[in-house]
């Protein structure tokens, strides 16, 4: 299931391991790095668990499952490996996603037509469904979440163009955070 | 929307990370304690002659049962709330309290006169048991899957079912003081029963407010 142990595997888990403790004590450049460095990993995981069904939504799956791992931190055990964590988290949201198209009874043919002309997409884009949910966001969130993350923009930034606190830009950043992983479960 | 776009968005929630998870749900059952406790006195109350009673085995012996399956539960639970979903080495300590509970039953058997086994059994008030035991357990058990949804357990039923041990097994923990039904027959059908409701509750409620 988890990686071989090679040395790369491990020395890889103690990068992680590290840039994550170093992320839950407030270091946000050591946490982006490290959402940055798993990435990959995560695509590998949900593309091979979704392998067979078309790769479709393989993006989808891979950013909500950034988001899992943002909102669920806390719940890896700083003594405990993280790779596994990891692992979990991403299994799990791809078992989702495979249930939720099963539910919709969306297996094998239509799939198809999507793995013809897969390639053209570009890796690390999703263009429906986060885009889709940020849209479903209401209006200060949404207009948060779109500064920070489509224009790039700083929580200081936004504060002072919507004329809010810091404090207050960051509240509605992670309300809308934990809404959009509400929106992932139920969609309706 | 590209993943790096959202990584940023997600870099620059330095919302301080929840506490650990453990010391959530170690609130969360200490709590729920107190909440049953408090229901318990309100509602119920000890049994007149508590005190005598505290002398007999078969007294005492509800309180062992019932803290062997809320402490064993609770045990388990902790490590079911996370992504691994880590088969506890401790699982097996979820059968101590049915093991007691069948070690007494037997000793019951083998020492009462079968004439007397269907009276036990019945004993007075099976129902106002079957009743108070999910209703002392209610508040613990909400108190324990909200708590729970701080986590995030790789199976949302069967985290919910445990949690409902453990608030049943408060449940009957309470209960055991003010019931005047002391013989394990009762105690194996009817507080089992009570508890079997609870747990199922907490399969149910659980298998959609765990989900993450």
């Amino acid at each position: 299931m988890d990686a071989p142990k090679t040395s790369d595997a491990e020395t890889r888990e103690t990068a992680w391991a590290s840039a994550m403790r170093a992320g839950l004590a407030g270091d946000s450049a050591a946490y982006r790095g490290l959402l940055v460095a798993i990435t990959p990993h995560l695509r590998a995981i949900v593309r091979r668990g979704l392998a067979g069904t078309g790769n479709a939504d393989a993006e989808d799956v891979v950013q909500e499952v950034l988001l899992a791992i943002h909102l669920k931190r806390h719940t890896w055990m700083t003594d405990q490996p993280f790779t596994p964590w990891l692992n979990a988290i991403a299994r799990h949201k791809t078992i989702d996603m495979l249930r939720k198209r099963g539910r919709r009874g969306e297996y094998s043919i239509d799939g198809l037509e999507d793995v013809l002309p897969a390639p053209m997409e570009s890796e690390g884009q999703s263009h429906n469904e986060l885009e889709r949910l940020v849209g479903r966001l209401d209006g200060r969130s949404h207009d948060i979440v779109s500064a920070i993350s489509l224009e790039g923009k700083t929580i200081g930034d936004v504060a002072k163009a919507q004329g809010m606190s810091e404090g207050a830009v960051r509240v509605a950043l992670h309300r809308g955070l934990k809404k959009l992983a509400a929106l992932y479960r139920d969609p309706s | 929307m590209k993943t790096d776009d959202l990584i940023a968005a997600l870099a620059a929630d330095d919302t301080p990370p929840r506490m650990p998870l453990r010391r959530t749900l170690a609130s969360a059952l200490a709590l729920s304690v107190v909440l049953a406790a408090l229901v318990w006195a309100m509602m119920l109350g000890p049994r007149p002659d508590f005190m005598t009673a505290m002398h007999t085995v078969r007294f005492v012996f509800k309180f062992v049962v019932a803290l062997a399956l809320a402490a064993s539960a609770a045990a388990v639970l902790f490590p079911m709330a996370l992504p691994l979903g880590r088969r506890s080495a401790l699982r097996p300590l979820l059968w101590l309290a049915p093991g007691l509970l069948l070690a007494a039953v037997i000793a019951e058997l083998a020492t009462l006169p079968a004439s007397v086994w269907m009276k036990v059994w019945m004993g007075h008030n099976a129902v106002v048991c079957m009743l108070s035991i999910p209703t002392i357990a209610a508040i613990p058990l909400a108190v324990m899957l909200f708590a729970l949804r701080e986590g995030a357990p790789a199976r949302p039923a069967r985290t919910g079912a445990i949690a409902g041990l453990v608030a049943g097994g408060i449940g009957a923990f309470f209960y055991a003081a003010h019931c005047f039904d002391d013989s394990p027959l009762f105690v194996a059908t009817w507080y089992t029963i009570a508890i079997a409701f609870v747990s199922g509750a907490g399969a149910l409620v659980g298998s959609r407010v765990l989900r993450w």
